[in-house]
């Protein structure tokens, strides 16, 4: 316990215990993806036809809006934490990797918010004429 | 990276052999990053296509079943599956199983295997009944 706060080394917890939660986080989503995007597949599968009526009328039911929604949100989730550890190898310029979170983090919310407001517009109005 | 040169640097890339274990390992990251990118951004523009209507959604899939739309669909799913079974054997080396040479080496061979017949599947199974 040589290193951390006073107040740390008096606990006795040393850090803050968060080291694992990038780690973790890639895992959890990792799972998401893996139930939901095999979902989506064997859904496509079964799907009549891949035309505009039979996918935003499958799209619309509230049981495959929702688990969509959560599988975007997971995907997006999943590809920030793992775009991120490739872009801390590969960029070794501060400035340079500093504008690579920037704009990795601008594309992960950016991408997800987009996915989530479609699934939802589609799941609100329907088929549109 | 600034380094010292009178220092060794420790051996890398261009000195060990390839080995399947090597190969499952960098396959992870190209696919991942395949992924992350094509990937993510067809979804969306699938979702966008058929949240703005009709045309928007002809648009779409005059682009996907083009030859290059297939050649990049086709990639795309055989990038999941890799993806997908080098993520489950991550699962298990991350229980600290998998690590003997002899069954390392079967199972980073396997996820090849397997995401091949599964791309193949996949695409059997979307190709009768569609079409």
């Amino acid at each position: 316990m040589g290193t951390g706060t006073g107040i740390g080394r008096v606990r006795g917890l040393g850090s803050a215990r968060h080291g694992a939660h990038h780690w973790l986080a890639q895992r959890y989503t990792a799972v998401g993806n893996l139930l939901l995007v095999l979902w989506l597949l064997f859904s496509l599968i079964a799907l009549p036809g891949l035309d505009y009526e039979s996918v935003v009328g499958w799209i619309s039911h509230p049981l495959v809006a929702v688990p969509l929604m959560l599988m975007v949100v997971s995907i997006f989730m999943h590809l920030r934490l793992g775009m991120q550890v490739m872009l801390e190898d590969y960029v070794h310029d501060k400035g340079l990797a500093f504008f690579s979170m920037l704009v990795l983090n601008f594309y992960a919310f950016g991408g997800a918010a987009a996915g989530v407001f479609a699934i939802a517009k589609i799941a609100f109005t329907g088929i549109v004429k | 990276m600034a380094r010292s040169t009178s220092r060794p640097l420790s051996p890398h890339l261009t000195i060990w052999k390839w080995g399947p274990a090597m190969a499952v390992s960098i396959m992870h990251r190209v696919t991942g990053n395949g992924l992350a990118t094509a990937g993510a951004l067809g979804l969306v523009w699938w979702l966008m296509a058929a949240a703005s209507g009709p045309e928007a959604y002809a648009t779409f899939v005059t682009c996907a079943t083009s030859p290059i739309g297939y050649l990049v669909m086709a990639g795309l799913s055989w990038f999941f599956f890799q993806h997908l079974f080098s993520g489950l054997r991550h699962f298990v080396l991350d229980m600290g199983a998998g690590y003997e040479l002899k069954n390392n080496k079967i199972w980073s061979l396997l996820t090849f295997v397997l995401s091949t017949l599964a791309t193949l599947a996949f695409w059997a199974a979307i190709c009768t009944g569609k079409f």
